[in-house]
Formats: C-alpha cells, sequence, structure tokens
C-alpha cells in the first residue's frame, strides 16, 4: 500500500454493531463502571455535571506521529491509567475499531476521549482529540488541531524522525500549539534515545532536555507524559459566558440516531432543547443530546466552553455536520471559527463493478459508505468496455485504498478500480468556451473534456511538496527517481549524521500511481514520504489517445506531461500488446498526440489456430471452451474490427498493487 | 454407429499425455475383458443400433492387450448388432507392443486397420516426448504392420516439440513419409496441463515453440503431403487412395458412437429405454470402479447429458468444419463443383455417410443460418477464410488453420438464429 500513515481519516465511522461485528467488542462497553476508577455513569443513569470542570482544568490535546511509531499504544496507556478504560491484556489499538485499521496498523476513523486525571490535588478534564496523521487529511488535521492547544509529538527511539514527523511537526508548530516530545519504544534492543534527542533538537528546534523518554508498550512513563500535558499544555482561553461557538471537528453516522458530530466549545454552553444553526448551511435544528466521549458516547446534562465532547441535533447527512463548521445559537449569531473549506478531492478514480449485475449492489454499498464520509465525491460515469460504474474523488491515494478495502472487507464488494488521475485545470482563451462553461478557469477530471490548446492560454497541474527521510547511502537514487518524477529540489538537511531530509515539489500525478513503492524499493524500505498540497502550476499537458487499427479507443485516452508522452505511451502499448489476444488481422497499437504517432506496438495474426486432437473425449472439452469462447465473444468491445475482451481493459486500465 | 472400446493400461506415461491412463505393475485382463465385454453389450443393446459400421481400439495402449481380448469385445459386437464383413476395425498400436508375432494375433482377432504411434522418427524427439522405443524399433514396427495390414496402416507423428527447427520437421517428414503407405496423422503438439513436458515448458527448462514457427511447419507438412498425392480430409488426417479413417470421419460427422471402457466418451440415443434425443455420456473414469460399476449394473456409465438441438447442430459446426468436406447440406446425390476453386480438395459426393445438416436441422437451412448478409459467416467469407455454396459450409485451405479462431463467432450467429 501507498502511503500508510497510522491516520485518522474523518469520514467513515460505521457504529460498530456487536451482532454485526463481533471482533469489534469494545472491551469498555457493557463491562459496567469500574468502581473508584472512573467517574462515569452507564448511560441512561445519572449525568456527568460537567460545570465542576471549569475551563481552568481543561488541556484539550493531540497525539501526532509517524506510522508505527506508538500512537495508538500510547492512547490506549493514556486511557487505562486514568481509568477510562481497564486494564486488560486486549487494550490494543482500542480506539481503532475497524478491521481495516487493525490489518494496517493505521488509524481510519479518528476517536475521541475524554480523559479524568486528578493532578496534584487537582481534578483535570484532558481530551484527547484523535487526529488523522496523513497528508491526504491535512485539512481535517488542521481543523482538529485547532480544537487543541497543544500535542503529544510520539518518535520512535529507533526509526527517528520520518517524513510524517516532520509533516506533523510542522502543522502542529504553525497552528502555535504546545509541543511535547515523546520520545517512544526505549525498551527496544537498537532504541537510541540521544540520537533522536538530538535530531528534535536540530530540526524543531527543542531542546533535549523536554524530550520524555517512554515505551508506551510497557507503560514506562507513561504517568509522566500526562503530568507533561497537564504542566504544559495551556487551557483553552475561552469564555462560557459568550454566546455558542461550537467547532465540528469530526462527524459519524449512526443508523438509529442519525449524525453525530464532535465538537469543541470556543464559547458559551449547550445543553438538550437549544436551537442551533450551522454557519455553513444556514440550517436551524434543535439539539437533543450533548455528551462527552468515553471513548462511546456519554450523555451530559451541557457542555461548557473549553470541553470537547459530541452533540445529536437531528442532522440527517454527515453533509449537514461538515468538518470546520461553526455551530452557534438560533438568533445569536457569532464570527465563524476561520479556516473552513468544503473537502476538495485530489485523486480521482473509476469505479466498476467486477460483473454488471452486481452495479445495484454496489450501488447501495457505496451510499451506505459515503454516509459517513462527505469527503468522498461520486459521480455516476460509463465506460464502454467496463460498464456503468462510478468517478470517485479521493482526499488522497490512502483515502482511495482503505475506501476501496472497507468496500470488500465491510460490504464484501469486488470492485475494478481504475488507475488514478488528478484534477488538472484549463485557463480557456476562446470565448465561446468561457460562455459555455461560464467561467475562464475549468477543472478537468475527464480526458474526454480536456479542451483544445487553441482555446487554452494555459494548463494547470496539482503540485505537491514531498519530504523525504532517507540513511544518506540512498541520496543518489533518490535524487533520480525524484527527477524522472519531474520534481524540483527545494531543501536537502542532514538531520543527523546519517540522515537526511529532502523536500520536493512534485507533480502530483507522478507520485500518484507508483512512487511510493519505487521508493521503497530504492531504499530497502528506510525512506518515508509524505506530502502536502502545494497548489497548481502551469504545465504542457497534451491529451493522448490510443489507436487500435487507427481507431481511438475512449477509455484509454489520457492527459499526460509532454516530456511523459512517450513513455507513457509505450508503456500503455506494450500492455495493450499483452492484454489483447491475437486475431485474424494484425493490428496496429498506437499512441497519438493529435495526428502525431509517439509509439507503436503490432500485433500479429494468427496464423494457425486449431485444435490438433479432436476425437472423443476432446470434443466435450473442445465444446465446452467453445462454448466459453462464445459467450466472452459476445462480451467484447469492438474497436473498429478489433475485438478487445473486458479483462484486456481491466489489466491495462487498473491499478497496479503488487509490482 | 461405431463403437469405441478403451484399453486404459499404459506401460510408462509419455511426457505429453494427459489421457485417463494407468500404470499398473498387474492388469487382471480376464476381469477387464469380461468388463469389456459386458459394457460393449448393454450399451449396444441400449442404443439398439442395427449395424456397427467400425470399431476402434483405443486408450490407453490397446496392444499391450491380449488379441484374446479384442477378439471377445468383437464377438460381442458382433453378438450383440450385426458387425459387416467389410467393417473398418483399428487397434492402436506402440512400436514397443507391435512385434509380428502379437500383430499377427490382433489380425486373427479381427483387427483389419492399425494405428501406429510413431510420433518422431528422431531418437532424441522420442526421449524428450517419454516414449519407450527408439525410431529404429518404430521403423520395424510400421515395417511389420505392413506386411500384414497392407495400404491400412496409419502412422501418428507430433510436430511443434521444444526446440524442433523447421528442416527438422520437414526432415522428419520426409523420413516418414518415406516409411508411410496411405494414411497419417499429423498432430501439433498440446501442451496440456499437467504433464511433464508442459512443467518444463512452462518453468522455463525448455524453450516455448513460437507461434509463427508452429504455422510455417503445418504449412510445410500440408504442402509436402499434398505433393506425395495425399488428400488433407481433416485438420490433422492425410489419406491417400482413399483410405481415409472411416472411423474417425464418423465423430466429425457427428454420427452416433458408442464408448466403452474407462473414461470413455459417446454419442448416442439411447432408444432402448425409450430415449429420442441424442446424449453426451462419460463412462466412469478410473478402471477399477468401472469395473466395479459394469459387474453390478452391466455398465460404468458416469454422466449422461441430453444435447440440446442447438448443442447438437453446435458439435455439427464445430467437428464438421474440420473436414475438407465440410457440413455438408443433406444426402445428395448429385456431385457439386466448387466453383470458387479455393477449397483446398473435392468434397465427396455420393457418401451416404456425408454429414448431412438437415438431418440435424430440418426447419433450418445451412443457407439461412449463415448466409445473411452482413453477418459473421458472410464476412469470413469475404476475407477468404470460408465457402458456402451448393456443397455446403466448409473452411477454405487458409481457413482450416484458422478454425478455432472461426469458430466462436459462427456459434454465436447459430445461436441467434
Amino acid at each position: 500500500m501507498a502511503f500508510a500513515g497510522r491516520t485518522a481519516v474523518w469520514w467513515a465511522r460505521l457504529r460498530p454493531s456487536p451482532v454485526a461485528s463481533p471482533a469489534w467488542f469494545a472491551p469498555w462497553l457493557p463491562a459496567g463502571p469500574v468502581a473508584g476508577e472512573r467517574p462515569y455513569s452507564a448511560r441512561g443513569e445519572e449525568k456527568i455535571d460537567m460545570s465542576t470542570y471549569p475551563v481552568e482544568s481543561i488541556r484539550n490535546f493531540s497525539i501526532i506521529a509517524h506510522v508505527d511509531h506508538g500512537k495508538s499504544t500510547l492512547a490506549d496507556r493514556l486511557l487505562e491509567i486514568t481509568g477510562t478504560i481497564s486494564k486488560t491484556g486486549r487494550n490494543k489499538q482500542v480506539l481503532d475499531k475497524l478491521q481495516v485499521e487493525r490489518e494496517r496498523g493505521i488509524t481510519v476513523k479518528a476517536q475521541s476521549a475524554s480523559l479524568f486525571y486528578s493532578h496534584e490535588g487537582v481534578n483535570y478534564l484532558l481530551n484527547l482529540i484523535d487526529t488523522p496523521g496523513h497528508v491526504d487529511f491535512s485539512y481535517e488535521v488542521s481543523r482538529s488541531l485547532s480544537a487543541c492547544q497543544g500535542v503529544i509529538l510520539v518518535v520512535d527511539a529507533n526509526e527517528g524522525i520520518q517524513a510524517q514527523t516532520v509533516a506533523n511537526f510542522y502543522l502542529a508548530f504553525e497552528a502555535q500549539l504546545a509541543i511535547i516530545p515523546v520520545i517512544n519504544k526505549i525498551d527496544l534492543k537498537n532504541a537510541d534515545p540521544e540520537r533522536v534527542e538530538k535530531q528534535i533538537e536540530k530540526l524543531f528546534d527543542i531542546p533535549i532536555d523536554e524530550c520524555v523518554r517512554i515505551s508506551a508498550k510497557q507503560g514506562t512513563n507513561v504517568e509522566k507524559v500526562l503530568q507533561k500535558v497537564v504542566e504544559k499544555i495551556p487551557p483553552p482561553q475561552c469564555n462560557a459566558a459568550d454566546p455558542l461557538k461550537a467547532l465540528v471537528f469530526d462527524s459519524t453516522f449512526d443508523h438509529y440516531r442519525g449524525v453525530i458530530a464532535n465538537i469543541a466549545l470556543f464559547g458559551g454552553e449547550i445543553q438538550k432543547g437549544y436551537k442551533i444553526v450551522s454557519a455553513h448551511t444556514k440550517k436551524r435544528y434543535e439539539v437533543n443530546e450533548v455528551g462527552i466521549l468515553s471513548p462511546d458516547e456519554q450523555p451530559t446534562h451541557r457542555l461548557y466552553a473549553g470541553q470537547v465532547g459530541y452533540l445529536i441535533a437531528g442532522m440527517k447527512e454527515v453533509t449537514e455536520a461538515q468538518i470546520g463548521d461553526t455551530l452557534f445559537l438560533y438568533k445569536q449569531p457569532v464570527e465563524p471559527l476561520p479556516g473552513f473549506k468544503s473537502a476538495k478531492p485530489m485523486v480521482f478514480a473509476g469505479m466498476y463493478p467486477v460483473d454488471q449485475t452486481e452495479y445495484n449492489n454496489l450501488k447501495s454499498a457505496l451510499e451506505r459508505l459515503t454516509l459517513n464520509d462527505s469527503s468522498v465525491t461520486v459521480h455516476r460515469d460509463s465506460s464502454l468496455a467496463l460498464g456503468a460504474g462510478w468517478r470517485l474523488g479521493f482526499l488522497g491515494l490512502l483515502h482511495m485504498e482503505v475506501f476501496n478495502q472497507r468496500l470488500e472487507q465491510e460490504y464484501n464488494m469486488s470492485v475494478i478500480l481504475t488507475a488514478p488521475t488528478v484534477p488538472y485545470k484549463a485557463v480557456l482563451s476562446s470565448a465561446k468556451l468561457i460562455k459555455e462553461y461560464g467561467k475562464e478557469e475549468i477543472t478537468i477530471i475527464n480526458p474526454a473534456q480536456f479542451p483544445d490548446k487553441l482555446s487554452v492560454s494555459e494548463y494547470l497541474e496539482p503540485t505537491v511538496l514531498g519530504t523525504i527521510v532517507t540513511p544518506q547511502e540512498y541520496i543518489g537514487k533518490i535524487i533520480v527517481l525524484c527527477q524522472d518524477r519531474r520534481a524540483i529540489q527545494k531543501d536537502m538537511l542532514y538531520i543527523d549524521e546519517h540522515r537526511v531530509m529532502l523536500k520536493y515539489l512534485f507533480p502530483l500525478n507522478e507520485i500518484v500511481v507508483d512512487f511510493y513503492d519505487a521508493l521503497k524499493s530504492l531504499s530497502s524500505g528506510y525512506a518515508s514520504f509524505d506530502y502536502e498540497d502545494a497548489g497548481y502550476q502551469a504545465a504542457d499537458l497534451i491529451k493522448m489517445d490510443i489507436l487500435l487499427n487507427g481507431n481511438s479507443v475512449e477509455e484509454l485516452a489520457t492527459i499526460v506531461h509532454k516530456d511523459k508522452a512517450y513513455a507513457t505511451g509505450k508503456y500503455l502499448c506494450e500492455r495493450l500488446k499483452d492484454a489483447i489476444p491475437r486475431q485474424l488481422f494484425e493490428i496496429a497499437i498506437q499512441a497519438a498526440v493529435g495526428k502525431k504517432i509517439i509509439a507503436r506496438e503490432t500485433l500479429k495474426a494468427y496464423r494457425k489456430n486449431v485444435l490438433a486432437k479432436c476425437y472423443g473425449g476432446d470434443i466435450t472439452r473442445k465444446m465446452k471452451l467453445l462454448k466459453r469462447q462464445a459467450e466472452g465473444k459476445k462480451m467484447m468491445r469492438k474497436i473498429g474490427n478489433v475485438e478487445v475482451p473486458r479483462d484486456a481493459f481491466i489489466r491495462v486500465l487498473k491499478r497496479q498493487t503488487d509490482k | 454407429p461405431t463403437l469405441c472400446p478403451q484399453w486404459p493400461y499404459c506401460r510408462k506415461r509419455c511426457s505429453y499425455c494427459n489421457f485417463n491412463t494407468y500404470v499398473v505393475p498387474v492388469v487382471d485382463e480376464a476381469a477387464v475383458r469380461s468388463s469389456l465385454v459386458r459394457e460393449a453389450r448393454t450399451l449396444l443393446r441400449l442404443s439398439q443400433v442395427q449395424s456397427v459400421t467400425s470399431v476402434f481400439f483405443g486408450g490407453g495402449t490397446p496392444s499391450l492387450a491380449s488379441p484374446r481380448t479384442v477378439a471377445a469385445v468383437l464377438e460381442a459386437v458382433a453378438e450383440a448388432a450385426h458387425l459387416p464383413a467389410g467393417a473398418e476395425v483399428t487397434l492402436e498400436a506402440n512400436p514397443s507392443s507391435a512385434s509380428a508375432p502379437r500383430l499377427a494375433g490382433f489380425r486373427a482377432a479381427g483387427v483389419n486397420r492399425l494405428s501406429i504411434g510413431v510420433q518422431s522418427l528422431d531418437d532424441a524427439e522420442l526421449r524428450l516426448l517419454g516414449r519407450e522405443h527408439t525410431a529404429a524399433e518404430a521403423r520395424g514396427a510400421v515395417e511389420a504392420a505392413q506386411g500384414l495390414f497392407p495400404g491400412r496402416t496409419s502412422l501418428d507423428l507430433i510436430f511443434g516439440l521444444p526446440g524442433q527447427s523447421r528442416g527438422a520437421w520437414a526432415q522428419g517428414l520426409e523420413a516418414a513419409l518415406g516409411l508411410c503407405d496411405d494414411h497419417i496423422s499429423l498432430y501439433q503438439l498440446t501442451l496440456e496441463r499437467g504433464t511433464a513436458l508442459a512443467a518444463q515448458v512452462w518453468g522455463g527448462a525448455l524453450p516455448t515453440p513460437p507461434q509463427d514457427l508452429l504455422a510455417d511447419m503445418y504449412e510445410t507438412a500440408r504442402t509436402m503431403l499434398a505433393a506425395a498425392g495425399f488428400r488433407h480430409y481433416e485438420v490433422s488426417n492425410f489419406a491417400r487412395k482413399g483410405a481415409l479413417s472411416t472411423h474417425n470421419l464418423s465423430y466429425w460427422r457427428a454420427e452416433q458412437y458408442i464408448g466403452v471402457g474407462p473414461g470413455a466418451h459417446g454419442r448416442f440415443v439411447p432408444r432402448g429405454e425409450g430415449g429420442r434425443s441424442r446424449e453426451a455420456r462419460v463412462q466412469m473414469l478410473e478402471p477399477d470402479a468401472w469395473m466395479r460399476a459394469v459387474q453390478s449394473q452391466g455398465h460404468g456409465t458416469r454422466r449422461r447429458a441430453v444435447l440440446s438441438p442447438l448443442e447438437q447442430l453446435e458439435e455439427v459446426l464445430a467437428l464438421g468444419l474440420r473436414t475438407d468436406e465440410g457440413i455438408t447440406r443433406e444426402v445428395s446425390d448429385r456431385p457439386w463443383g466448387d466453383p470458387a476453386g479455393t477449397c483446398h480438395s473435392p468434397p465427396i459426393a455420393n457418401d451416404p455417410l456425408s454429414q448431412r445438416w438437415g438431418h440435424f436441422s430440418p426447419h433450418l437451412s445451412l443457407e439461412a443460418v449463415f448466409g445473411e448478409p452482413g453477418e459473421e459467416a458472410q464476412a469470413l467469407q469475404e476475407q477468404g477464410w470460408l465457402l458456402l455454396d451448393g456443397g455446403g459450409l466448409r473452411c477454405t485451405w487458409a481457413g482450416l488453420a484458422l478454425l478455432d479462431s472461426l469458430l466462436p463467432g459462427l456459434v454465436c450467429q447459430l445461436q441467434r438464429r
């Protein structure tokens, strides 16, 4: 998989029903209150009075880390120490409930939790706000971080700073949050905390003595982390006397209760019966329930400024509780919190049922899955070769992979996912086209819509700023790889004697398909990579057609950079040559830009194709095969006189996951 | 109707063979014999066939059976149905079990035609194929056979072996032409899953024969045999002086055939139990299980399926097009010409055995199915692969080599009618 990230994807938490998914059994759920350890009550019994936690005793924080550096394990320990969950051997990735999360060791769905912690005689309310660690969700990360005043930055004592550590650090740094560096896994044999502390000092300018060395797995020094949270992270700056101002930092969908919005109160208070308005949609709702997350929902009478919890208010779709939106009281409008954006898909791919008879089942699975994830855009699409399907927009590659995996695992759906593409733009110069589109700059998702160069003043492609952290011996190869991907070096820094951090500006389309795999393979798995959105840049784009005996194949048309046209064309022609069976005549497979042919492969005609022996038992076999071939022939896509089997398209269009 | 008894045993498995054969230390021949006899009787009775036009002992290696067994089966046939004096009775023989005395025994038992599995006249090629015999032994066997069955001895050869060149093939064929009399079968090697040879080729230990080379080898063979006066009467079969195998022709003409023995396939109408439709039948594969079944219920049929009229026509089409006569319209008294002059050899006129499309499709003529302008068959005719004329539907010289590419479209066209 590409871009592994111990990631929280802010999109889709299906409330796991214990019947459907016994594997998701959460150990804290029906266990009842653990005497003397936690101030919670079972649902429906007496509610917690949140007014006993004034702003001064509240700390809102996140844990951020590179994949596998121990974020979820640390969260498990914090939950145990504070009595939020009971200590059992089963607490592994407690906040990660989905099968895909446990399998991949990533966090797909953020789960926040309120912890009660007593320190030097004061009862503190610590809100652990889980954040997506991955760049696919940098907008969501920034929204969650905006509900925090500090972060715990976890770094593996063995692996040291990695690309995602850097990206996460800068997000927190730019949000001006207090940062508590934690060096984890000090129990490992190869742990080298001194080296990692030096890296942190050099790269992040954080004094060595501020680092906390822990082993989340064994619980070593975890208590100290909690103390640091209390001491170093400031309480939120807000007032319960102000009018209500609540940030939506996550939302999920529950089949029985509708949308559950996770909120952080920046002012005022909220309780059942309040009438509230969404600053984004302007829709009005009445609050049905508020509460804290522990990490399951725990109803409370009220929530007060500075606190973090959830709200249920009759919202029917997750799009009604968009991340970053501000909620306020009806007739008491406030200035919305800054930074709200609607989800912007960066990677598009076609999705088709393997078998067209599965179309309706896939449709309903998609509907249910997107119910929880407003960041996936869905447009109906159809391909002559692959049938009816959809064009889906994702925040990034990991988002796409996880979505696909969930579709397979939770809905038992097998789909054809086409190679991902990125949204290009064109600045139109033709008055006629401008009038037609009603704007000067258009986004091109489908190559069929690619406007001709004559009516365009400039094409634009999306770019990202990529961070690569690698042992120095691989630098040479990595630089060659990046240059090959049209990337421009922006920075190169030794973070210690052996490790280098490289920064490159990449065209997004150069990394969406196989960059991460290539990087991992040439660095024996040691280099890490992360990226962030870096806007659009002018690009010399062309549309390339694939022709079979002179007839263009609509579904294989591609938008490519001029410098990459030849290589891409050659690659597509070669793949097609292997995928199309020989026929009775010669087939020219060509890649063309306009009228110019830039690559060609020739599939020679069959000269002999006849079964040698056809007696008794051979006849039965032959007839069986012939029937299958006749069925297959009906499914062929005819391009001119050339018959192309559906799986040839699949083989050419499909993402190459295993290489 | 024909009868096809199977002898399932071999002394050794050849490297390319995936047939239903068994290599066992001891064969209880008496038991196999009585089972073959009993099953032949049962199935002949079931089919209510009046007269058996040919018998073909296949396998396995039927030349490993004793002449007594062959005689017993033939006697059973003669008892249960009529076996005319001139009926073709072929035995497949391996050079390693085809000594003159042995062959004389088979002749005495009633065999009147031999098909010898020579496969190659090159010792290295024979080793690659996992054969038990040498080229010299094969020559000896063929010569002995020709003494006993003059004009009625056929040779099998295989071409397209890994590493075989076009020149080596032409040379081998030349040698075989010097040896054979009037019938020869040339089979392109088919790499079958599960065989030792396929594993070696797919594993990369042996080279894959290139497609174009195989086409060249086939073309070379066709040309050489035509020059030697042979008629190319089926994809892999050549005969001169009218020495066609009537037994094998009956498969391609979709006549009735009754398979007897382990793994034998049959196509017949079980009139004896009131059946009116042609059935596809397969006997049990494993010899011991088959024998137990025959002993307890008289036959070892494992699977039977009624063939729909469409399925029957599909077989007529797929098999008939393998022959030079093609699919004939109906029994015809008049010989027809070959107006386009493209057919590679004249079809057999006046042959009562000729494929009768009308027999299987009384209501829909060949013309109605394949004559429609703008359809597949028409396009294939225009491209020069196929011919539809007064005689019927058949492949052109070039089309025959590509038959498997023509068939799917033709089957689709047939299914639409």
